[in-house]
């Protein structure tokens, strides 16, 4: 089983725009979106959830007023200030360590676990999809975004499926690792700017780091030509695949408005060929069938 | 005064915004960039950087002579960083979220700390303006605590600029909290408005005023705009799509250097962004 992640380091570049272009052209896959924090493929492939699950994915501080005697020592453990001079625990900075909760000698801090956020498997009419939403600011997306990979694989090993398609997170930080990990191939999409490029260096390094191939496309390559030259020419230097480039083409964002991917806006065009020739050469890229 | 600048969807503009912002105010400014896993501010302001330093966490260390195995630790670490397995005492300093748990509970006080490299920090200036950036290092998976070593360069004779990372998890939050206004940018369309309202949500949680920018704000739809007027939130400014506007961003060149009218639009963004908090 094969599992391509589409990631960036720069946010913005178009992600998700070309993943749900390459769902239309890949045939029989499972979707993930492990972008947890800022989900938006459900907005282009309209997911008809079959099951909702919570998760949890830590726990939070409670103090108990009727038997906290007020003695100060979970204030001098915690290492977030989250303990207020009056002695509730602001939820926002608790980091779930549980530290205050062993040590407090009056076994007055409660410590559940809590509900932050929800993920689901639904059908769509690329495939199967696993998708999920983080609460807002709430930790543990690295968590979250292993449970949807994870349960991709496993509806991808019932149906006798061989591929995964997965939309990444923005960054290189904790759920950009936990989306990375262990695939078959990153496929990073980065646009010719000082930024876009920069920050798809960092995200090399990144794959590099954890011993996943690349392969790269540049986005609106139009817009700068030496950048496009440039990344390029760095990618090439890092031996990772240069997949193609694709013009500043308004189809993604007039596709998008409509909540369709850009073939099912328009059959023939231009930038959908390219994209073909770009999904073409990273199926031959990992040894797609 | 501190405002952060935020959007839950990637790439609609913070950067642009903040660093344009950040040289046309004549007042005391510092632009602090807590997108600490892409960093780009820098590649805008081209400060001159003159302190660059490495920042630690502390993670675990054990002396084995000491440690008889009594597991506390394993038991009291929510992030299994740290384990006892038969004979031996197993630290996984890359999992430690540096609560100092296990060193509170050992009895044997075997346990000290020693430092993770989180990334680094740098600081310089241009023409007055103050720039502090972290560069959250390759492979490190937490950026929160790296976020608020940058904050803590915070001068409250200062107005503070804050570059939010996207999203809107523990990143985002501990680049917006305590910050006295939360400046949105977004796109016209659909993903810019779906992400929007989970960065609205983030603002209102931590119960901080917000106002928008809407960048491109001629290549989507209208929805955007009807949402911000549906909630009260102050349209602040928008930006057209213009293609030199582009191209100047993808040589690193700021919009007011492109377009030097802009200028006055980032002032008077800044006198209205003055004037909603007061």
């Amino acid at each position: 089983m094969k599992e391509v992640v589409i990631i960036s380091g720069k946010g913005g570049t178009g992600k998700t725009s070309l993943m749900a272009a390459f769902a239309s052209l890949a045939g029989n896959m499972v979707l993930c979106d492990a972008d947890v924090d800022a989900a938006d493929l459900h907005l282009i492939t309209s997911p008809m959830v079959k099951e909702r699950h919570d998760f949890q994915g830590g726990h939070t501080a409670i103090i108990n007023q009727d038997k906290c005697t007020q003695c100060g020592i979970c204030q001098d453990l915690c290492r977030w200030n989250a303990v207020s001079d009056d002695f509730e625990i602001d939820f926002i900075e608790c980091e779930g360590c549980g530290v205050c909760v062993y040590l407090c000698p009056e076994k007055a801090i409660d410590f559940p676990l809590n509900t932050c956020g929800e993920w689901f498997i639904s059908d769509t009419s690329f495939g199967p999809m696993v998708h999920a939403r983080l609460g807002i600011a709430e930790e543990n997306s690295g968590k979250l975004v292993s449970i949807v990979r994870r349960k991709a694989r496993q509806l991808a090993e019932e149906k006798n499926i061989d591929l995964i398609l997965t939309d990444g997170p923005p960054g290189i930080g904790c759920p950009v690792i936990a989306a990375v990990g262990g695939a078959s191939g990153v496929l990073i999409v980065t646009e010719p700017s000082v930024s876009g490029k920069h920050d798809m260096e960092r995200v090399i390094q990144l794959a590099v780091h954890f011993n996943v191939p690349a392969m790269v496309c540049v986005n609106k390559f139009d817009l700068n030509l030496d950048q496009t030259h440039a990344i390029e020419e760095f990618a090439k230097e890092n031996n990772v695949s240069v997949l193609g480039r694709i013009p500043f083409d308004p189809i993604f964002t007039k596709a998008m408005i409509q909540g369709q991917t850009i073939f099912e806006y328009n059959k023939e065009s231009e930038t959908g060929q390219v994209v073909k020739q770009i999904w073409e050469k990273a199926g031959k890229t990992l040894g797609l069938k | 005064m501190i405002i952060s600048i935020a959007s839950g969807k990637g790439g609609t503009g913070k950067t642009t915004v903040a660093t344009n912002l950040a040289l046309s105010i004549d007042s005391d400014v510092q632009l602090l960039d807590c997108d600490v896993e892409e960093p780009n501010a820098h590649l805008f302001i081209q400060p001159t950087f003159n302190k660059t330093e490495t920042i630690y966490t502390p993670v675990p260390e054990v002396d084995e002579k000491k440690c008889n195995l009594c597991g506390k630790c394993g038991e009291i670490c929510q992030f299994k960083a740290i384990v006892v397995i038969g004979d031996v005492v197993l630290p996984f300093p890359e999992l430690c979220h540096s609560c100092g748990g296990c060193m509170a509970v050992c009895p044997e006080d075997a346990i000290k700390e020693a430092g993770r490299e989180l990334g680094i920090i740098r600081r310089g200036q241009r023409n007055g303006l103050e720039f502090i950036d972290g560069e959250l290092r390759v492979g490190e998976a937490m950026s929160p605590p790296l976020i608020r070593e940058v904050r803590a360069f915070t001068r409250p004779d200062k107005f503070t600029i804050i570059d939010a990372p996207p999203g809107t998890s523990c990143p985002v939050i501990a680049a917006m909290k305590d910050t006295d206004f939360v400046l949105l940018v977004t796109e016209p369309t659909p993903f810019g408005l779906y992400d929007l309202k989970l960065a609205v949500g983030a603002a209102k949680l931590l119960n901080i005023p917000s106002g928008l920018v809407i960048n491109r704000s001629d290549i989507g739809d209208n929805k955007v705009n009807a949402y911000a007027k549906e909630i009260g939130l102050p349209i602040l400014m928008e930006i057209p799509f213009d293609r030199r506007i582009a191209e100047a961003y993808s040589k690193g060149e700021m919009i007011i250097e492109a377009i030097p009218e802009f200028k006055k639009k980032f002032l008077k963004l800044y006198q209205d962004i003055m004037d909603q908090v007061s």
